[in-house]
Order: structure tokens, then C-alpha cells, then sequence
């Protein structure tokens, strides 16, 4: 029956081909299988090895796996911070003839660290306040693109470290849809959702003695409401400046750069008497810094990452006494000379612990340290092998880590439904 | 519990000139299950979210009981979106899986106890509640994600297109679940869906959309006797009508070789519009088997018999020479035959309309005409 398979791919892989799809996915063998899921899923999800890389399938209903797909397409071309659609994989059925559901392949977000592992194991207190920031930029930059998420929930989020902070990733659209532009009621109705689903996840690790106990989940939902109604007050919200003061028209657009969004489109209107000017931002871009970086230097990174290394390049640039030398020749000079050699002098077996713009910044939190206690200038040579010995070698491997920590962790199996 | 008012209703997307909902005028009763079906992009889903507060109403207003929802915020509105978000939490009972909404807006813990108890009670999980959804059955996971939205005690229950994403065998016994649920609350329910079985199956009544136009609304049994035009009789029903556009002449609507008479009352009905043609429909299981001396019967070549143990199926085409007189929508005839006696594929056999079972739409407009 394996002849009616009818697959969907944005990146045809025949390795698909191999995978036992006249199982279901319940019973796929373990050396299929890389790990057992961890997110409160309605349906049964497991992660499987192709290609070198790491793919997380669920079992889902044909009509329903079509449409996640093609919606995490349509997210895709418009940049959106959400999981890569791999496949639908249709017409399955088992060796006896009976059909199974369809199943939606996307592709697992190297370095992306479950919600579960973040919040129950080694909580830094300000971890949940950033987790919450991470989460509320990711339902700002979806509601700006028209998405309705629908079911916004940790479970459904993934995170990875971005420099301090963390970036957060859609990796559920099961129960979204793409509008021109959200209603505020869909917004509204949309974050409510999101306090209700993260209050109750944060109950559930309660519930199971895996939280912090200073950390009371009620308050944690109403942080992320917070936090997400001033972000976004603060990118669309119209301002009257007088028509005098023109320079605070400059000072919106710097502290929306300095919340990490370009302005693409400002509209502004006078008075009929012209004595005030109305501005709001129309549409605005996340990843101010981050596409910055990118245009210097051609390095590809999350955004508080590029903060941290744009930081890095104006004190490089400062000095080494090039003032006055154009920003791009600085560019080229700081990453053939500083950048490079600092990561290619962590031996390869330890790359895969963290990303390496992580590992650059974390060099440089290092150096700061050290800088600090000894109360000298540390050159960054000797911090990165510092760094090396005293640090890296010593953490957990987080490129897979839902693969390596799965039976350390305290979790329980999923709830599977439908 | 509530009445809900459409008074109509519209919605326009912003660069689009036609409405995806235009001018709805729906009243549905207190306690009354009100399916909203048609095909996709119908308006069906997008009525239903103005109901939530989740789609602006660009003209008229919709109303909860007496009152005017049309710019309350979604939160305020006294209702449910259900099935929105079942997962289930791990670690947490049953009871709290439940309870939990009701423990976030602060309600007191007695309150919180007494409410999920009913709903328990209602659902047949009273014994589960100090229980781990873990050792829960499927059917008993989903009634706990349904106790979720009744604690709350909702005015209206919203649910869109709630099984689509549940496998063929859960479908159908969560359809009779929610059905059944639905009539002992006793709260009134607006559910959205493009399968038509779904729609016949659990609603009181059903209201078809068609490009944001409001088809019909009426019980399943008017729906499928009556269709108020062309676009609902081929949409309600399965097989689907039967139904295509043939010449009149002398009072007779030639179908294939055979002309089939006319009441008065259709033929007064029709138009200049029409161009002398009538549309007209009957359902696979009013066809008659006949001879070809019977009146009115006409000739069908049998290309293929689907037989289903109760019921068979014969798929066939019109015979004759002229293609104005033997073209059915979809190209074939469905009838209902004897499971017991089927034809053979390639007989030719004859079938009558069965007094009174015709359907006869404008053909200009589609609209039912008078029988």
C-alpha cells in the first residue's frame, strides 16, 4: 500500500521515503525515533533523524496537516519567527490496508530549548521575565504580520538563547490563520488565550513540584499581558509632537530601532492650523540589528546576539583608532581579526554545545568577568581560552537538547489526544 | 442562556469590494444548536468570529440576549469558544484540569468545587476526578476538555469547525457526544462546518452560506425537502441531488428522450429569463425503476454500481441524442436501486420521478419555484 503514499515536500529528501509511515506514529521503532516528545500535545509527535538532521513529525488529520503546512509556508516567505514546513506526508496507511492520518514534518530549530527545561531546571529568577519578553515580542512580530494565533502557549513556543535574553519561535499553527490585518478584538481575544494557556502550564509544573516556589504562575500570565500591551503601545501608537520639536520624530524612530525594529513606513499628518504633527509607525520590521550585522558583515544572527556584536565592533572600531574610517571597511577588519580567530580557537567537539555567535558573546561576559575580579585588561585571547577550560567544556550540549536530556528531566509523557 | 441576533450583519476586508458577510439577519433561540455550513469561503467561519468579537461588524449589529455585543471586547461577552484549546495538563487532576480557568479569574474554591462537580456529573467523569488525565480513556480526555468551557457557564457555545482535526472513528462519536451534551445543558450553540452530514446530523436548524449570502435557514428535514433554491439542493444531501437544466416546450420539460409535464403553478412561476428552460432536481432515492411504457420514466445507460450492503447506488447517463436534454450537473445520474436486484453496467434502465419528489428552480435565478 506504501505505492499510494503521496508526499508534499518544500525540499523533496528520499530518505523520506524510508520512514515507517505504514506504522502509526505511536509505534514507531526507537531506532526511528530520536526522542520522546515533551510539549502537552493534542496529537502524538515524535522526532526523527533524517539526513543529518533533526525532524519533529506529528499525526494529524489530512485536511488540518495541509493546512498547517501551507500556512507555515505563507509564514516562511513572510520571515516570520516560526518552524521551517518540511513535508505532509497523505495516503498512509498500515500493512493491512487500513488508512492512518496524515503526517506534518517540520523541521527542529537547532539550539531551541522546550519551555519545560527553561523553567524547572536551574531558574535563574529573572529567567521567567525574560522567557515572558521573548514571548511577547513573538506574539507582537505574528500579530503585526496579520496572524491569528489562536492557541499561543509555551507549549507551542520554543526558545533559544539570544545573547542575554532569549528569542522565542512559533512552532504550532494548527489552530492559526493569516489575516490582512488583526482586529483589535482578535488581538485581545488572542492574548487572553495566551495568559489562560501559560497560567495553566505554569500550574501543571506546580502540580508537579517543578517550579520554582517563589514563582507564582497568575502573576507570571499577567507579566506577559504586560509586557506585550506596552511593546505594542509603543510600535503603533500615534504621537502628537508639536511642529517645532520635528527632532522627537528622529527620537520615535531611535527607540523603535532601539527595541529592534526598523521603520518601514511612518505615517504623518499636520494639524489644518500646522502647529502639531501626528506620526505612527505603518509597518515595522523586527531584526533591526540583527539585518545591521547582517549587511556588515554577512554574519547571520538572532537579534540581541547582533546588539552584543555591534557593541563589540564600535568598541573594536574605537580602539584600534579608526574613527574615521568607513563602518564597513571597520566591519571587514573586526571579523577577519577578532571575530574569526576568537571562534575557530574553540576546538570543534565543543561547537555543538551552544551557537557560535552565543559562544562569541558569551566570551565576552567572560572577559568582562575577568576583567572585573583582576581588575586589568584581559586580551581576548587569553579570555577565550580561559572561556574554553573553565566554562564550555563543562556545559550541556544544547544543540539537540531535547534529545539529551529527555530522561533527566523529570517530565512526564505527553497527554496525546485526537 | 440567550437568544443570539444577527441584524444585518456585514463584514467587508479591508480591499476587498464584496462583503465576506452581507447582511446577515439570523435569529437563533435560547438553547437552540444553529449549524453554519457551506462551502469554504462562504462567510460561515468569519460569522461565527464576529459573534466571538474576533471580526469587525462594518454595518448592522449583533446581538446576546437584548443585548448589543457589536463593539464589546470578546472577554466581555459571555461566551465560549470551545474546543479552541484541549490539551490537557500532565500533572494536574481532572478536577483542576476543569477548574483552572475559574481559579485564574479568583472565583472562590467551594465555588470552583461545586461548579466542576456538575459538570462531572453532566459528563460522566464524577469518579475521574482526583484521577491524572493520563489514565483517562480518548472519549473521557475530550469530556474534560468540553467541562472546561461548561464550568464556565457560558451564554453561547462557539465552536468552528471543532473535529476536523480529530481522526475519522473520534469524529463520529464526539458529533453524537456533542449533540447530545448540547440538549441536557440546554445552552445555546453556534457551530461551524463545511460537511453537510456533520450539519444534518447535530443541528436543530442549519443555515447555508454561500459567498457570504445567507442561503436558507430551517430544520434538516426543510432543508433537504425544500431546498429554497439550486445552490442548497445540491449542498444538503449525500449523494447529492440529482439536478440540471433542461428546455421546456409545451408545458412538458424534455429530459433525455422523455417529457415530463409541468404543473401550472411552475410554469406561471417562470420568467422571460429563464429562455424557456427549468432547472430541476430529484434526489437519488425518489427514483422510481420503470418500463419505458411508463409516463414520464426516461432511459439511463448504467455505468457503475456502488452496493453498500443496505443500499446500492447506480451511476448512469441520460440517454439521448440531444446534449440540451441530457445534461446533468456532474455529468451522471445517481439513483438508488434495490440492493437485492441491481443492474448489470452497460443495461439500459428506466426510472420515474416519484409523485411529487421534483424540485423545480428558475433557471435564471436558481430560486425554488412553486410545486
Amino acid at each position: 500500500m506504501v505505492n499510494a503514499l503521496n508526499i508534499s515536500a518544500v525540499a523533496p529528501d528520499p530518505a523520506l521515503f524510508d520512514l515507517p509511515w505504514d506504522l502509526p506514529l505511536e509505534d514507531w521503532p526507537q531506532e526511528v525515533v530520536a526522542a520522546l516528545p515533551r510539549g502537552i500535545s493534542r496529537h502524538v509527535v515524535r522526532f526523527v533523524k533524517l539526513s543529518g538532521s533533526v525532524l519533529a513529525v506529528k499525526e494529524i488529520a489530512d485536511y488540518a496537516a495541509k493546512r498547517e503546512y501551507d500556512l507555515l509556508k505563507e509564514l516562511a516567505n513572510l520571515s516570520a519567527p516560526s518552524v521551517a514546513p518540511i513535508a505532509v506526508v497523505s495516503g498512509r496507511r498500515t500493512a493491512k490496508g487500513q488508512p492512518l492520518d496524515s503526517a506534518l514534518l517540520t523541521q527542529h530549530l537547532r539550539f531551541s530549548l522546550p519551555y519545560r527545561a527553561l523553567f524547572s531546571y536551574r531558574l535563574r529568577p529573572d529567567m521567567a521575565t525574560r522567557l515572558l519578553d521573548a514571548l511577547a515580542l513573538l506574539i507582537v512580530q505574528m500579530h503585526l504580520l496579520g496572524f491569528y494565533w489562536g492557541d499561543v502557549s509555551l507549549s507551542n513556543t520554543l526558545f533559544r538563547r539570544d545573547a542575554t535574553e532569549f528569542a522565542a519561535y512559533m512552532v504550532d499553527a494548527e489552530t492559526g490563520a493569516l489575516h490582512t490585518k488583526l482586529s483589535d478584538g482578535q488581538r485581545e481575544y488572542d492574548i487572553e488565550l495566551a495568559r489562560t494557556n501559560v497560567i495553566g502550564e505554569l500550574m501543571d509544573l506546580e502540580a508537579g513540584s517543578m517550579l520554582e516556589e517563589d514563582l507564582d504562575p497568575v502573576a507570571v500570565g499577567d507579566l506577559l499581558v504586560e509586557r506585550y500591551q506596552q511593546l505594542w503601545r509603543a510600535l503603533t501608537e500615534e504621537e502628537t509632537i508639536s511642529a517645532d520639536a520635528r527632532w522627537r520624530l528622529q527620537d520615535r524612530i531611535n527607540r523603535l530601532n532601539g527595541l529592534g525594529f526598523d521603520v518601514a513606513e511612518m505615517s504623518m499628518q499636520t494639524d489644518p492650523d500646522g502647529t502639531t504633527l501626528h506620526i505612527r509607525p505603518q509597518v515595522v520590521d523586527a531584526g533591526h540589528h540583527s539585518r545591521r550585522l547582517f549587511r556588515l558583515t554577512g554574519l547571520d544572527v538572532q537579534e540581541n546576539q547582533a546588539r552584543r556584536l555591534l557593541n563589540d565592533l564600535d568598541t573594536y572600531r574605537v580602539h584600534s583608532d579608526q574613527t574615521d574610517v568607513d563602518e564597513s571597511f571597520v566591519a571587514h577588519d573586526w571579523l577577519t581579526h577578532v571575530f574569526e580567530p576568537a571562534v575557530r580557537s574553540v576546538p570543534r567537539d565543543l561547537r555543538g554545545k551552544l551557537e557560535l555567535p552565543q559562544i562569541y558573546h558569551e566570551i565576552l561576559e567572560h572577559r568582562w568577568f575577568m576583567s572585573q575580579r583582576e581588575s586589568r585588561y584581559v586580551p581576548l585571547e587569553e579570555a577565550v581560552k580561559s572561556y574554553i577550560d573553565t566554562v564550555l567544556t563543562h556545559r550541556r550540549d544544547e544543540s539537540e537538547l531535547i534529545l539529551a536530556d529527555t530522561l533527566q528531566l523529570p517530565i512526564q509523557d505527553d497527554i496525546q489526544m485526537g | 442562556m440567550a437568544t443570539v441576533t444577527f441584524e444585518d450583519a456585514t463584514r467587508i476586508y479591508p480591499g476587498n469590494p464584496k462583503p465576506a458577510v452581507d447582511h446577515l439577519n439570523l435569529h437563533i433561540e435560547d438553547g437552540e444548536f444553529l449549524v453554519l455550513v457551506g462551502p469554504s469561503g462562504c462567510g460561515k467561519s468569519t460569522s461565527l468570529r464576529m459573534l466571538a468579537g474576533l471580526e469587525e461588524v462594518n454595518d448592522g449589529r449583533i446581538l446576546i440576549g437584548e443585548r448589543d455585543v457589536t463593539d464589546v471586547q470578546p472577554k466581555d461577552r459571555d461566551i465560549a469558544m470551545v474546543f479552541q484549546n484541549y490539551a490537557l495538563y500532565p500533572h494536574m487532576t481532572v478536577a483542576d484540569n476543569m477548574g483552572f480557568a475559574l481559579k485564574i479569574a479568583g472565583m472562590p474554591k467551594d465555588q470552583i468545587r461545586k461548579r466542576v462537580e456538575e459538570a462531572a456529573k453532566i459528563l460522566d467523569l464524577e469518579e475521574y476526578l482526583a484521577r491524572k488525565p493520563k489514565a483517562l480513556s480518548g472519549g473521557q480526555r475530550q469530556r474534560v476538555a468540553m467541562g472546561r468551557a461548561i464550568v464556565r457557564q457560558p451564554r453561547v457555545f462557539l465552536m468552528d469547525e471543532p473535529l476536523s482535526n480529530l481522526d475519522a472513528k473520534l469524529r463520529v462519536s464526539t458529533r453524537t457526544q456533542i449533540a447530545s451534551l448540547q440538549r441536557r445543558l440546554g445552552v445555546t450553540t453556534v457551530y461551524v462546518t463545511h460537511d453537510q452530514t456533520e450539519a444534518l446530523t447535530m443541528g436543530d436548524r442549519i443555515a447555508v452560506l454561500k459567498d457570504g449570502l445567507l442561503q436558507q435557514v430551517g430544520s434538516p428535514l426543510v432543508l433537504y425537502d425544500k431546498p429554497a433554491n439550486a445552490f442548497v439542493a445540491t449542498f444538503i444531501g449525500s449523494p447529492a441531488m440529482n439536478i440540471g437544466t433542461f428546455p421546456v416546450k409545451d408545458g412538458e420539460v424534455l429530459l433525455g428522450e422523455s417529457k415530463v409535464p409541468l404543473s401550472r403553478a411552475v410554469l406561471d412561476a417562470m420568467t422571460p429569463e429563464d429562455e424557456n428552460k427549468l432547472t430541476v432536481g430529484f434526489r437519488p432515492e425518489n427514483l422510481e425503476a420503470a418500463t419505458a411504457q411508463t409516463p414520464g420514466s426516461f432511459p439511463v445507460e448504467i455505468d457503475i454500481v456502488e452496493e453498500l450492503g443496505s443500499d446500492a447506488y447506480a451511476y448512469g447517463t441520460l440517454k439521448g441524442s440531444d446534449p440540451a436534454t441530457t445534461g446533468l450537473q456532474g455529468g451522471s445520474l445517481i439513483a438508488r436501486v434495490d440492493p437485492r436486484a441491481v443492474p448489470r453496467k452497460g443495461e439500459t434502465v428506466y426510472f420515474t420521478v416519484r409523485e411529487g419528489e421534483q424540485h423545480n428552480f428558475s433557471a435564471s435565478t436558481g430560486d425554488r419555484l412553486p410545486d
